[in-house]
């Protein structure tokens, strides 16, 4: 028996009876203490050897709450309720005294309820057999998803892709980053590429996973930067399972409250990156790439947010790709898209508001667009010093707010400076039988589709020449707008705030109720943000601004109220007359790297047909952009603000 | 304290303790000359000492007989004869011949099989001087299919491998994939067609391993409707509509945490922590009977070789004999001083092994309900027990990771296998019993050389005579080989009637 481990046994002290008796207020003598604490130890020990007889033949090695509260129902005690629950409790130790206690969470009932993602009953209970061993040796087939290979490969690196793989993709947030950081710099491990170039197609089977996704498209970033690693052929492999990311109704979607967007964002942003660095070890890599973006758009059947993905794709490519193939697809698609928006019933919510995401990222995408082709035309030296310019006034504007977003990695700004890559890397594509359109001419049919909320503005549509328009892009510069837009915004300086990491989208929409009571009542120009100066590359978002101003006037309340008073409105009294009008600002971080923050306005002109219906008509006729936050019929300084990646 | 049965064991039987007559001799003059009468008085209150004379045993000897709740047996109480011989084959006559042809026929490779068969087939036709008397225990008469079944196994027992240590069988592994409600127990049909498993959440799911769907039978107005002259009614019985690979049977209320099929595979038995015992019909796949004596959980079930019989234990010390057409017990074998864990039939179904948490194995005589033998020397409580195929010896595997084998003849401890690391689920001899496989919770199922094991036995002298263990130094020359699965704890282990090895697990997160 010697070589049994020394069997250790809990035991109650006298003390902690007494204690208990007397919090049930019960005095116990010495003796009596003495003898309690030694029939509960015992009675403890048993219903604990009983309890582990049921672990046992349940064939477990865990002993659970259950086989404990079964051990003591068979011996005719209460069990003890309340700790049945299948996730482990923590078991926290207070830093003061020696106290430990489980912790014990509030379970939001109501969020319980209403989740939308209802689980599926789990898979159907099966039998499998396989030969594990023929005339007892060695396994026929290999076992699991870990490629065989992987255990041919040395200990080490063996170890080291466990590791690594189990770091990414497990809990620990802190571990992940030091993965992903090793995996960025590590020049050593070009033997494990394949192994985890199979992981990361691993996307496919975990598209119910938003995280998990998430860190998979973190790897593939590790491994794309790793300056050590050639991918070769591997790129394909990367580039079809980001697509997958980018383009597929992935499981996540279901739920509306997964934020899938900025996954299908950051997906976009990684697969330009991808391109741009890696994209001539695979020839036609971009033909086919857009090939496929091209395929989804032009399908109606697939959902909105693959639609999303195939713009934000497009976008991510290059203005070039925007024009190649969402230009010309725009009017077949805008139907589409209309007939979407234009559906009010409440079954069509979510996909409405599915529809304004597109909405808003085909905007972005084609302001982009002529901007850049505004600007292509004017020399192409001179975009490449206005992208770095624009990139250098993110950075500026977010080092004004350290700590609030990420440092930003070079290697993740690609920047306007894409659109010059573009032409250096689509030069040896083969560009088909495709005529540019000559940018007056785009311009019109944009506006045709978006009217005012093209944010880019062409004094004179026509006669745009070389240089006019240039004037929207300079970042400092004040934004280009229609005279009937109520802009007179009190300056949102960039460098406010930016407390808002996510990329934001906020519409302001600015109809105040007095006027509402009016016969012919001209609803307010927009109140709120509204910021003139610098907001297009600055990295503030509305919201934002106006939260912070808000905050910092009356700390602690919503910024609704306080906002009002903190515009007071003297200040808009000479726009009283002017039409209602709505703007909005997509700012913020733009697939959680770029900080750019654009404003959209509609203007309403003072046509009669307009001006005559009530401002509740209007207010439908708005294209409002993401998530409705207030009920439009308020009338109050509504404010709809939503993450919109863009 | 009072009425804790624990303590009431402890308190009125005493712990038995075997020590040689020289040794005695030196403690009672050691205690005599201290003066110690306190420690005499505890000695002879709680203490049974039994004398034998000889050599005192070594240290190892002694260890590896301890570890019993009531320490070890009396030397008489595995004195007692036990019959552990196997009955006589019934003879099974002239069909045999035309089956095995046509077969054959059926085959399209007619082959010489009748010598073979008769070498192989028919046991020696003189009485085994070991086995009981044929109508010891009042067997079940053979039915028309229980005698076909023997065909069956015959012609399979003609084309068995004969495994040995240079000519290991082949593994299949059967995974329970999506097991999250806990697989508890599994079972294997004698002629591997069939496997079902008991389930935490209290169901019984029965699948076919064989492409043959499981039909059941129909419903009392569909079969008013068939012809019953037609030549085909026993297909004509069966519902096809509902033909399904796998079955589930509903009713019991609480882990099923044994489960056993009878040898005609027409009956399930099941065994769950609600105190109950269910016999379904595989037939039907409903419940016939639902047999109530234990009140406790009861942990092992199984029915006897030759049906009919089955035998159950568990949390309440006490196994039991049933018949499957009574509702009471016929025979309740009390003697456990704790749960019993296992019981198993000895191969002539005179006899039942029981084992338990107190870490002992028992051996009791269906007939006289007399408990033949006392096995002790496990250390943990027992999990696994398994009969060799000609009856002489025992298999018993605990929580210890330890598989210790016994002569049931001589009542003595054979051999002590090391190796595992875990719970010890399941324990099988090969057809012919030349191989010993265990599998444990550690995820592996080892392979033992029986016949070695056995051997060293016949030739040790010194052990038949005087009753002490002989333990060679290392037990891993008898391990053959050790297998993993991925992550699957291996709770049941079959060898087909071809002694191809059949093991099965749970799949599902490591709890």
């Amino acid at each position: 028996m010697a070589d049994r481990e020394e069997r250790r046994f809990a035991e109650v002290s006298r003390e902690s009876v007494r204690l208990m008796a007397e919090s049930a207020g019960v005095e116990l003598t010495d003796e009596v203490a003495a003898l309690l604490a030694e029939d509960v130890c015992y009675r403890l020990r048993e219903a604990t050897q009983s309890s582990s007889q049921f672990m046992r033949h349940a064939k477990r090695r865990k002993l659970t709450v259950e086989d404990f509260n079964r051990a003591l129902r068979w011996s005719n005690v209460e069990v003890v309720c309340g700790y049945g629950a299948q996730d482990v409790l923590p078991f926290r130790p207070i830093k003061e005294g020696e106290l430990f206690f489980v912790e014990d969470r509030d379970v939001n009932l109501v969020e319980l309820a209403l989740a939308t993602n209802i689980p599926k009953g789990c898979a159907e209970t099966m039998v499998r057999v396989q030969v594990s061993y023929l005339d007892g040796k060695g396994n026929l087939e290999p076992q699991g998803t870990v490629p065989t290979a992987v255990q041919s490969l040395s200990d080490d690196l063996y170890k080291y892709y466990q590791q690594i793989t189990r770091s990414i993709l497990g809990e620990d947030p802190h571990l992940m980053k030091v993965a992903l950081l090793d995996l960025q710099s590590n020049s050593k491990i070009a033997a494990l590429l394949p192994y985890f170039v199979y992981v990361i197609s691993g996307v496919k089977s975990v598209s119910h996973d938003l995280e998990q996704l998430n860190r998979l498209l973190h790897m593939v970033k590790s491994l794309v930067q790793n300056p050590y690693l050639y991918l070769g052929s591997y790129v394909r492999s990367l580039v079809s399972s980001v697509m997958y990311c980018i383009l597929e109704p992935l499981a996540a979607s279901i739920n509306p409250l997964n934020d899938h967007w900025t996954l299908r964002d950051y997906a976009a942003l990684l697969l330009s990156h991808i391109f741009w660095t890696h994209g001539d070890l695979v020839s036609g890599l971009y033909h086919q790439i857009l090939l496929s973006l091209q395929k989804v758009l032009s399908d109606p059947v697939r959902p909105l947010c693959s639609h999303y993905g195939a713009v934000v794709g497009l976008h991510a490519l290059g203005w070039k790709a925007v024009e190649r193939v969402l230009y010309p697809h725009l009017p077949a698609y805008w139907a589409n898209l209309q007939a979407v928006l234009d559906d009010y019933s409440v079954s069509n919510a979510q996909v409405k508001a599915d529809g304004h995401k597109v909405y808003g990222a085909i905007l972005v995408a084609v302001e982009r667009l002529l901007k850049m082709k505004a600007l292509s035309l004017s020399g192409s030296t001179e975009v490449r010093v206005d992208g770095m310019s624009g990139a250098g006034g993110t950075i500026g504007g977010r080092e004004s707010s350290p700590g609030l977003s990420p440092p930003p990695e070079p290697q993740s700004e690609p920047g306007l400076g894409i659109a010059s890559h573009l032409q250096a890397g689509g030069a040896g594509l083969p560009w088909e039988e495709w005529t540019p359109v000559p940018l007056p001419a785009m311009y019109c049919e944009l506006y045709s589709f978006f009217g005012d909320s093209l944010a880019v503005r062409f004094s004179a549509g026509p006669s745009v020449g070389g240089s006019p328009p240039v004037a929207s892009l300079q970042p400092p510069g004040p934004r280009k707008d229609t005279p009937g837009s109520g802009s007179a915004g009190s300056g949102g300086t960039a460098s406010l705030d930016t407390t808002r990491k996510m990329p934001q989208l906020t519409a302001s929409l600015s109809i105040s109720p007095r006027q509402d009571g009016s016969p012919n009542g001209e609803p307010a120009p927009p109140s709120l943000p509204a910021p003139g100066r610098s907001l297009p590359r600055s990295s503030s978002c509305s919201s934002s601004v106006q939260r912070s101003r808000s905050s910092s006037a009356r700390p602690g309340q919503r910024p609704l109220g306080p906002s009002r008073d903190v515009f007071p409105k003297a200040r808009f009294a000479p726009l009283l007359t002017r039409p209602p009008a709505f703007s909005f600002l997509i700012g913020g971080r733009q697939m959680g790297r770029r900080c750019q923050a654009r404003r959209f306005q509609t203007s309403f002109t003072p046509s009669a047909a307009l001006s005559a219906l009530p401002p509740r008509g209007y207010a439908h006729k708005l294209p409002v952009i993401g998530r409705v936050s207030k009920p439009l019929r308020r009338w109050a300084c509504s404010h709809y603000s939503l993450h919109l990646p863009l | 304290m009072r009425g804790n049965e624990t303590l009431l064991d402890f308190r009125t039987s005493k712990f038995v303790l075997r020590i040689s007559r020289d040794s005695y001799q030196l403690l009672k003059r050691h205690l005599q000359e201290r003066q110690n009468n306190q420690i005499w008085n505890i000695i002879q209150e709680h203490l049974y000492i039994d004398i034998f004379d000889g050599m005192p045993r070594s240290k190892s000897q002694i260890d590896s007989m301890s570890g019993s709740l009531a320490g070890e047996a009396k030397r008489e109480a595995n004195k007692a004869k036990v019959f552990y011989g196997l009955l006589k084959e019934p003879e099974i006559e002239v069909p045999l011949d035309d089956e095995d042809e046509e077969a054959e026929n059926e085959e399209g490779k007619p082959k010489k099989k009748k010598p073979k068969k008769d070498s192989m087939g028919s046991k020696s036709k003189k009485q085994d001087p070991n086995a009981p008397q044929q109508n010891r225990i009042p067997l079940p008469e053979l039915k028309d299919s229980d005698k076909l079944d023997k065909i069956m196994y015959m012609k399979e027992a003609t084309k068995r491998i004969r495994l040995g240590p240079d000519n290991l069988p082949s593994i299949c592994f059967y995974t329970f994939l999506n097991a999250y409600q806990g697989l508890t127990a599994v079972d294997i049909t004698d002629d591997s067609s069939l496997i079902a498993g008991g389930f935490a959440d209290s169901t019984v799911r029965v699948w076919s391993v064989t492409p043959r769907k499981l039909r059941a039978v129909k419903s009392a107005t569909d079969l008013s409707l068939i012809d019953k002259e037609s030549e085909d009614v026993l297909e004509r019985i069966m519902d096809e509509k509902t033909a399904s690979e796998s079955k589930i049977l509903y009713g019991h209320n609480g882990p099923v945490y044994g489960i056993s099929f009878s040898p005609d595979r027409n009956y399930l038995l099941s065994c769950s922590e609600d105190g109950t015992v269910r016999l379904w019909s595989l037939q039907t796949f409903t419940c016939l009977v639902c047999y109530k004596g234990h009140n406790y959980p009861v942990w092992d079930v199984q029915f006897s070789p030759h049906g009919y019989y089955f035998t159950s234990g568990g949390h309440d010390r006490v196994a039991r004999l049933w018949a499957t057409d009574h509702y009471q017990p016929l025979r309740m074998f009390a003697g456990h001083l704790a749960d019993i864990t296992c019981t198993r039939f000895h191969p002539n179904s005179n006899y039942l092994a029981t084992g338990s948490a107190d870490r002992t194995v028992r051996l009791w005589d269906i007939l006289n309900g007399n408990c033949n033998r006392i096995f002790t020397g496990h250390k943990g409580p027992i999990h696994s027990l398994a009969f060799s195929p000609n009856g002489k010896f025992l298999a018993s595997g605990a929580t210890d990771g330890r598989v210790l084998l016994w002569d049931i003849g001589r009542g003595l401890m054979i051999e002590e296998l090391n190796g595992h690391t875990d719970t010890i689920y399941a324990l099988k001899f090969s057809r012919d019993g030349e191989i010993l496989a265990s599998g444990s919770m550690d995820n592996t199922v080892r392979l033992w050389d029986a016949v070695k094991a056995f051997d060293d036995i016949e030739t040790d002298d010194f052990t038949a005579a005087t009753g002490h263990v002989h333990l060679s130094e290392n037990s891993l020359e008898l391990q053959l080989g050790t297998y993993t699965s991925k992550s699957t704890p291996v709770i049941h282990l079959h060898f087909t009637r071809r002694n191809l090895l059949l093991a099965a697990g749970g799949c599902y997160s490591p709890f």
